[in-house]
């Protein structure tokens, strides 16, 4: 059935549902225009960005070349986005190898008091991260962390790994337990089992939470300014580092903030066919 | 030679009082076909995955051969198991699915290519080895899932009412299109199904469980013609045995009319004091011209080959439903009042549901 069948459900009235779908729309519109407006502006020269709203102008790119230019002394371009590709990468491999064995013991095998251990590595999100910003940089200054890529991978670390056991927790569960009981008859070992048989049918599910990591640690701002401010510094930091008190720089500032958000967007979109290609093998039911 | 054995095993969920299998001690012959039946909750499926290793032994001992396997993986216990929905796994093709085993085993690429092809031959799967599970029909599904099981060639099977996903039709032919597998596959099956046609037709012996105890075990025509107790009397059987309780009077009376049993059980049955309940297979009682026990008719099923005559009989103050099978025609309306008359076996039970004695009987 495709959606249009799908959208008069019996007894539904057919102007109501074009009004919903044209609010939907609205909607939808009012959320997009800022970002659209922003991809626009990062084509501008100063002068078409600052001046009243157009929308046809002579495109030009040299607001990209001036962000991605490197000066001395100032965070360059290539230098945040390394930082930030290697964070977010590190951080969300470990978050997923330390998160999969522990929702494999919280959902398929539930160990003992695995409702405690459940609560207990949720409740390391109860604090605010404002709370916790003193101690956290006391322990990086005194370990010698500050400034550091390592801080940021430890932290984005264990913030994103109670979220990601939860998760993961509730798509292992969605597992048919003969399958496991059925794959261990075959004699598959334990690793077997998590390898052929979870992982393959939960991917769905690991790649919306992989990429939940990868979202969280790529914009993180406040811990990354607080922590970094002078190296390893990441993206969000680099973005800021174009505003500038003097003169014009919504062009400038606009084509920055692209850069910065394509990688998530790019991370989406992967993720997204990832998770398709699994609902669709009908794994997860 | 596989021999499998339950030595007292017992089984007790955690949280709970009652144990689902209850020290169970059965003993299955090499090569035997032997069915666990039972109602919901009686703990069959228990007793399956016990042996299989996927639930714990509380305590007592499993035996597969002359090992006891009571603590051993279930990898390491040589037996495959088809489940009740298959359990195939969704990602992989059919042929990686019945490889599955084996790969996992490191038997090479090409003895397992080979073995997949053949077990598929028998069971008319050649074309289907490339697809994958989904799009296939509930009785493929259940080939594959017998296949996986077949091309192991392990030392047990194990099947948890591996029909029950198919309809009727499809169900009868699968049903015996198993038990011929089996007989020529010459490998010990433990069988499990709440479906006592199922039970009665496929099984070399059939085990009858009621709340994790075994009730009895014998070959199927045992069961039904002289069944140890009033459950298994009950369970064997469609429509199911009549059973009365006839109460403590001494002659035994059903009804107005007297319930005359012949040689010994008529001593056994008539000296002891106590509560006693009869049953009579519903071809055993007969709707007849003239008799001594007056019934009123309230259904009729006539399934053509057979008929049913489902009556009220008026009992010790009770009006108590009773069945009588006959063969068509059958001339008779709702409402009707009819004779009736025994003409076969009756069991008579004592007070704690134990057969005492199995004899012809009939009403005066």
């Amino acid at each position: 059935m495709s959606q249009a069948d799908a959208a008069v459900a019996v007894g539904e009235r057919r102007w109501v549902n074009q009004v919903l779908g044209l609010l939907a729309w609205v909607t939808a519109l009012l959320f997009f225009f800022p970002v659209f407006w922003m991809v626009l502006n990062s084509f501008k020269t100063e002068q078409d960005a600052n001046a009243s709203p157009k929308f046809f102008f002579t495109p030009t790119l040299d607001e990209y070349r001036e962000v991605t230019k490197s000066t001395s002394g100032v965070l360059s371009f290539s230098e945040a986005y390394t930082n930030s590709i290697v964070i977010v990468l590190v951080s969300t491999l470990i978050v997923l190898l330390l998160a999969i064995p522990a929702a494999y013991a919280l959902a398929i095998r539930p160990i003992h008091k695995w409702r405690d251990a459940l609560f207990f590595f949720i409740s390391t999100k109860f604090l605010p991260v404002v709370a916790s910003i003193l101690p956290v940089w006391i322990l990086a200054r005194n370990f010698d962390l500050l400034n550091t890529r390592m801080v940021l991978i430890i932290l984005y670390l264990g913030v994103n790994l109670p979220l990601a056991i939860w998760m993961l927790r509730s798509f292992f569960q969605e597992v048919p337990h003969e399958l496991i009981e059925a794959a261990e008859i075959d004699g598959a070992s334990l690793w077997g089992q998590l390898r052929s048989i979870v992982l393959p049918l939960a991917a769905p599910g690991i790649a919306a939470t992989a990429l939940l990591c990868v979202i969280f640690a790529w914009n993180e701002f406040f811990y990354a300014v607080q922590l970094n401010p002078v190296d390893g510094s990441t993206v969000p930091i680099w973005v800021t580092t174009n505003i500038s008190t003097r003169g014009d720089f919504l062009a400038k500032l606009s084509a920055a903030s692209v850069l910065a958000c394509i990688p998530v967007v790019l991370a989406g979109w992967i993720a997204q066919k990832r998770m398709i290609r699994g609902l669709a093998m009908g794994a997860i039911k | 030679m596989t021999e499998v054995r339950y030595a007292e095993a017992t089984r007790t969920y955690p949280g709970t009082e009652i144990a689902a299998v209850d020290k169970l001690n059965l003993d299955i012959g090499d090569g035997e076909l032997l069915v666990l039946v039972g109602p919901s909750g009686s703990g069959k499926s228990t007793a399956l995955r016990m042996l299989a290793g996927l639930e714990p032994l509380d305590d007592g001992s499993v035996y597969i051969g002359d090992r006891d396997v009571s603590d051993v993986r279930p990898r390491d216990r040589d037996i495959a198991m088809v489940f009740q929905n298959y359990a195939l796994y969704p990602q992989l093709s059919v042929a990686e699915n019945m490889g599955f085993a084996l790969k996992q085993q490191g038997v090479p690429k090409e003895e397992r290519t080979a073995r997949v092809r053949e077990t598929a031959r028998t069971l008319d799967l050649e074309p289907f080895l490339d697809r994958k599970p989904k799009p296939l029909s509930g009785g493929q599904r259940q080939r594959v899932a017998m296949g996986r099981a077949i091309v192991r060639r392990p030392a047990v099977y194990l099947m948890d009412e591996p029909l029950s996903n198919l309809d009727a039709k499809l169900r009868v032919q699968t049903r015996t299109e198993v038990a011929e597998l089996q007989a020529r596959l010459g490998v010990t099956t433990v069988y499990v199904t709440h479906d006592q046609v199922e039970a009665m037709t496929m099984g070399d012996r059939v085990a009858v469980l009621k709340d994790g105890l075994l009730q009895q075990v014998d070959a199927p025509g045992t069961l039904y013609h002289r069944p140890d107790n009033i459950f298994v009397a009950g369970f064997i059987g469609s429509p199911a045995m009549n059973l009365v309780d006839v109460g403590e009077t001494r002659p035994l009376k059903l009804g107005d009319a007297s319930l005359e049993l012949e040689g010994e059980a008529a001593a056994v049955a008539g000296n002891g004091a106590g509560r006693l309940t009869v049953g009579f297979r519903p071809e055993a009682l007969r709707v007849v011209a003239d008799g001594p026990l007056k019934a009123q008719i309230r259904t009729v099923e006539d399934l053509g080959s057979e008929v049913f005559v489902h009556v009220t009989v008026d009992h010790l103050g009770q009006s108590i439903p009773l069945v009588a099978k006959m063969a068509p025609p059958f001339e008779g309306e709702l409402e009707d009042t009819v004779a009736l008359q025994i003409i076969g076996t009756t069991h008579v039970f004592d007070g704690g549901g134990l057969r005492i004695s199995s004899s012809r009987a009939g009403l005066r």
